[in-house]
């Protein structure tokens, strides 16, 4: 069986959005994204040292909207850069290439810094992982910490979450949409019952729930 | 002695016939002859044509047995509907001596499954450096009448003018390898639009056409027979058309993969396709059915080439020239020839048998299926079809740049002075002596 | 994406670019501290090299060690198998041993087609004979991406010795795919019959061609061509086709003159052009490593041979 998707076509949020619900609205999200600059702030002594690193795409998108909350707390920037962690994945045989998201540190890099690692959705823990293994090559931070929106369960690795959006217990077979201003036109977190196609494994549904619509 | 009643045959296209095979001649033709004691074969939708001639046969013995020997090679031939071929002098050694020719001509006679006409080398080794001794073949058991250095190219102009003048003495031809050695130093394929692409290095039309030129001429001057072996371009077509016209005594020969291949199938580097002179445009061969059409080429010619394994599952460059071909030429010829309405049956008689049969003087062949007449003939089926499978053919060797094509026409039976060397398509009884001409 | 990289034409202009794409990320990374991913851990990558090339060779080596491939260098010039059978028996070698490669360069066009036919892993055409040389050309198209920030519309020269030229064929190829324009200049000897089927202009007259060349690529002319009298000496090619310092002023002033190396200074090129900042020599080297990652990453990383399970 073959599905492996195309890494040269967007495809869309996939899985019937109309038969998902709702978890998050956008006031939700914002709220949420507010908690959580203020958890990093609070958890490090303010914004010294501290970088974003998000995960293409909607990691990197959270992080530069949860880098704005913290800036205009403390009143100075936050420096922000992306991770894209594809070429350390373990799962390459399984799903196929794909066109390379952007890594761009923030200026000064990352080593001695705390880095938090935002991403949209935890789940199995193996993109997390990847990450880390990235970071590993790019620097030695004084620490790392992780931020993410909405976590799932289902942790294959252990890794947990130092700052959550919100926990939502899932099954195998639903979908977690997390839709973006920035992307889809709307915020807000979405359940849903997964694409039959898509559940071959995990790490397909995991990858469905942060397909990007504009790689 | 076999004894062979074939029952309503189309001879020519004309209206169905029996045929009546005894004693190694055409005993009897009309309609409704009585059986006596023949084997009657039912030929009905079957044409009958003299047995086929190739003027251009590899058969590798001696030297390179595990590619052909001239048991597998007739045996090809035979299947394919030939009861004469000629065997080319690039064996190793060369066929430059009446030793050698006559060591070739025993094993064709006793092999028994067409007759086997040797081709004596033009020159000592086929170097181009010194005459071979051509009077002492053709006064061989083999007696030779055609010499060709093929392969190589006697291009020698002194050199070629001798052979020209010396072979007279016993109404030899000399059948020219028109290649232009410096020319085609290192070439690969045919030089054009596909061999820039592909990267390979070229072999101009020009390096066949100034060897045919020139050779005319030479011919035309000293009033000697010229054979042009394996024409391949529509520049070579015009050169013939202009000495014939001029009343020189050429005569020339395609073969069939230039009827009907082009060089933009070695796209993909497979040296099944790499032969010489090779494959060239949609333009020659359109060119090369029209002259073969015309009469400006006399005869089909199969250069039937085997190569082993090894010599072709190579790289481009390191891979052998050349194509199987004697299985398969009478398909390719229907396909070109007849099925595109440039030749009929009586048209494909004529260039794969009787002309054939008169540039080798050869009494005994050719035709035609008159009373008298030896008794060589072939049964085809013009409306059956063969797909080519390189595993049943009868050639040690499976370079043949057909496999898995669909060709007309099927070869059902093949008499070799009355005694049959295939039956249904398939081989007959074991060959028994053949030997004359 | 395609299984084997045999021919610069095989590539659509989606596939190209994302060669390009990939390589300028795969860039970062030369840049990093730490100049090696996981990526390719427990792949084999083969260096089948017939051929002495010291400088391509070593850059698909670095490529997939950058990439954590296993890597065999499979040097089989001047051995017993140089030529014929001793390919197809070193294919059955190299599908032994489980390579999920073969980097090939083979003197002979069109040897890594045959290959391509005996072995169940990727292959990709290091340059064969007079035929192509792909990832020649990727690199060179990213080096102009990179130098002049665009290929559609760009006016490319190539410069030399076409009828045998490798990194012509393709350069022509790929850069018609990616919009650029092209025109050859050589003497007319060292233009191949057939040309005008290709997707670019002829040119014998360098001077004409230079003030609208945004990139002028020169092509390494061998010295044994003037033994077959493709010219008649050394001196009057470089007069009439090479580059120096006073055809050089001739460029627009954006314009970027390269080589695919390795150059016969003083012959097709002028020491003074080879050392300028016009000159990319030295960072189509560079970007080489990242295109060669590139291609491995995107025949091996992904599921194309195993897609099955």
């Amino acid at each position: 069986m073959t599905t492996a998707p195309d890494p040269r076509r967007p495809r869309p949020v996939s899985g019937d959005r109309t038969a998902a619900h709702p978890v998050l609205d956008a006031a939700d999200v914002t709220r949420v994204l507010t908690r959580m600059a203020h958890e990093i702030l609070e958890k490090n002594g303010g914004a010294d040292d501290v970088v974003l690193l998000g995960i293409p795409t909607r990691g990197s998108t959270l992080a530069h909207r949860i880098a704005e909350q913290m800036a205009s707390v403390e009143q100075r920037t936050v420096p922000v850069g992306s991770l894209d962690v594809t070429l350390y994945r373990d799962d390459l045989r399984l799903r196929g290439v794909r066109a390379l998201g952007r890594t761009e540190l923030p200026p000064g890099g990352v080593d001695g810094r705390i880095v938090v690692l935002v991403d949209d959705v935890l789940f199995s823990g193996r993109t997390v992982r990847a990450a880390l293994d990235a970071i590993g090559d790019l620097g030695r931070p004084a620490a790392v910490q992780l931020a993410v929106l909405v976590d799932r369960g289902h942790r294959e690795l252990p890794i947990r979450a130092d700052y959550v959006g919100k926990n939502i217990p899932t099954s195998l077979r639903e979908t977690v949409h997390v839709l973006l201003a920035e992307h889809d036109g709307r915020d807000g977190v979405l359940i849903g019952p997964a694409d039959l196609s898509r559940q071959e494994s995990r790490q397909e549904s995991r990858q469905e729930s942060r397909q990007d619509t504009s790689s | 002695m076999s004894n062979w009643l074939l029952r309503n045959v189309t001879i020519l296209g004309a209206a169905p016939t029996d045929l009546h095979l005894a004693d190694g001649v055409i005993a009897e033709v009309g309609r409704g002859l009585a059986t006596g004691g023949a084997q009657v074969f039912d030929a009905a939708g079957l044409v009958a044509l003299p047995g086929l001639v190739d003027l251009h046969t590899h058969l590798r013995e001696p030297g390179r047995e595990d590619a052909e020997t001239v048991a597998s090679g007739t045996l090809a031939a035979a299947l394919g509907g030939f009861t004469a071929v000629h065997a080319m002098a690039n064996t190793d050694p060369a066929a430059d001596t009446a030793g050698v020719v006559e060591q070739v001509w025993r094993l064709g006679r006793d092999a028994g499954h067409c007759d086997v006409f040797p081709v004596g080398a033009v020159t000592v080794r086929r170097r181009g450096e010194q005459l071979a001794e051509l009077g002492a073949m053709a006064d061989s058991a083999a007696r030779v009448r055609v010499f060709s250095d093929d392969g190589h190219c006697v291009d020698d102009a002194v050199l070629m003018r001798r052979a020209l003048e010396y072979v007279k003495a016993f109404d030899g031809v000399v059948a020219q390898h028109a290649q232009e050695p410096r020319l085609t130093h290192a070439a690969q394929m045919n030089e054009g639009v596909v061999s820039a692409r592909l990267g390979l290095t070229g072999w101009p039309a020009v390096a066949e056409e100034s060897v045919i030129a020139r050779d005319c001429l030479l011919a035309g001057h000293v009033g000697s027979r010229l054979h042009v072996c394996h024409v391949s371009t529509a520049g070579s077509v015009e050169i013939l058309r202009w000495a014939k016209a001029k009343g020189i005594r050429v005569t020339a020969e395609v073969t069939p993969h230039h009827l009907l291949l082009t060089d933009d199938l070695v796209t993909g580097y497979d040296p099944v396709y790499k032969v010489n002179p090779p494959l060239r445009t949609a333009g020659d061969v359109a060119a090369l059915r029209a002259a073969l059409a015309d009469g400006t080429i006399d005869a089909v010619a199969t250069d039937h080439a085997p190569h082993s394994l090894e010599d072709k599952e190579t790289e481009w460059g390191a891979a052998a020239f050349g194509m199987l071909g004697l299985e398969t030429a009478l398909g390719v010829v229907a396909e070109a020839m007849v099925s595109t309405g440039l030749l009929d049956w009586a048209g494909v008689a004529d260039r794969m048998a009787v002309r054939p049969a008169r540039i080798g003087r050869l009494d005994g062949q050719g035709g035609p299926l008159e009373p008298g007449a030896p008794a060589n003939v072939v049964l085809l089926d013009p409306a059956a079809t063969v797909t080519v499978d390189p595993g049943s053919l009868a050639s040690r060797s499976r370079n043949t740049p057909y496999a898995g094509m669909t060709l007309p026409t099927r070869v059902v039976a093949t008499f070799l002075r009355g005694r049959p060397t295939v039956l249904d398509g398939k081989p007959a009884e074991s060959g028994g002596p053949g030997g004359g001409r | 994406m395609m299984r084997h990289l045999l021919s610069a034409g095989d590539l659509s202009r989606d596939e190209a670019l994302l060669v390009l794409d990939t390589a300028a990320e795969m860039a970062r990374v030369a840049a990093a501290p730490v100049k090696k991913l996981p990526t390719l851990r427990g792949r084999t990558v083969v260096n089948l090299f017939f051929e002495d090339s010291t400088r391509t060779r070593t850059s698909f080596e670095l490529a997939a060690k950058r990439l954590s491939a296993d890597v065999i260098n499979f040097s089989a010039k001047g051995s017993a198998v140089s030529k014929g059978e001793g390919l197809k028996d070193t294919a059955l070698t190299l599908e032994a041993m489980g390579a999920d490669a073969v980097v090939i360069r083979h003197a002979m066009s069109g040897a890594p087609h045959r290959l391509a036919g005996w072995v169940r892993g990727s292959v990709v055409n290091a340059g064969d004979g007079t035929h192509e040389h792909p990832t020649q050309a990727l690199l060179d198209a990213f080096t102009m991406r990179s130098r002049l920030g665009r290929l559609e519309g760009l006016q490319v020269t190539l410069v030399g010795d076409i009828l045998h030229s490798r990194v012509a064929r393709s350069n022509v190829l790929l850069l018609r795919t990616l919009g650029a324009e092209v025109t050859l200049v050589a003497p007319p000897t060292l233009i191949p019959v057939g040309v005008e089927d290709w997707p670019a202009q002829v040119s014998y007259d360098f001077d004409r061609v230079l003030p609208k060349s945004d990139v002028v690529m020169m092509l390494r002319v061998q010295r044994e061509r003037m033994g077959a009298v493709y010219f008649p000496s050394v001196r009057e090619y470089s007069r009439r086709y090479g580059l120096d310092a006073a055809r050089m002023a001739m460029l627009p002033p954006e314009s970027v003159v390269m080589h695919p190396g390795p150059m016969n200074r003083g012959m097709e090129i002028a020491a003074e052009v080879a050392d300028s900042p016009r000159s990319t020599i030295v960072e189509q080297v560079t970007n080489g490593v990242s295109v060669r990652m590139a291609v491995l990453y995107l025949l091996l990383g992904g599921a194309m041979g195993g897609a099955s399970e």
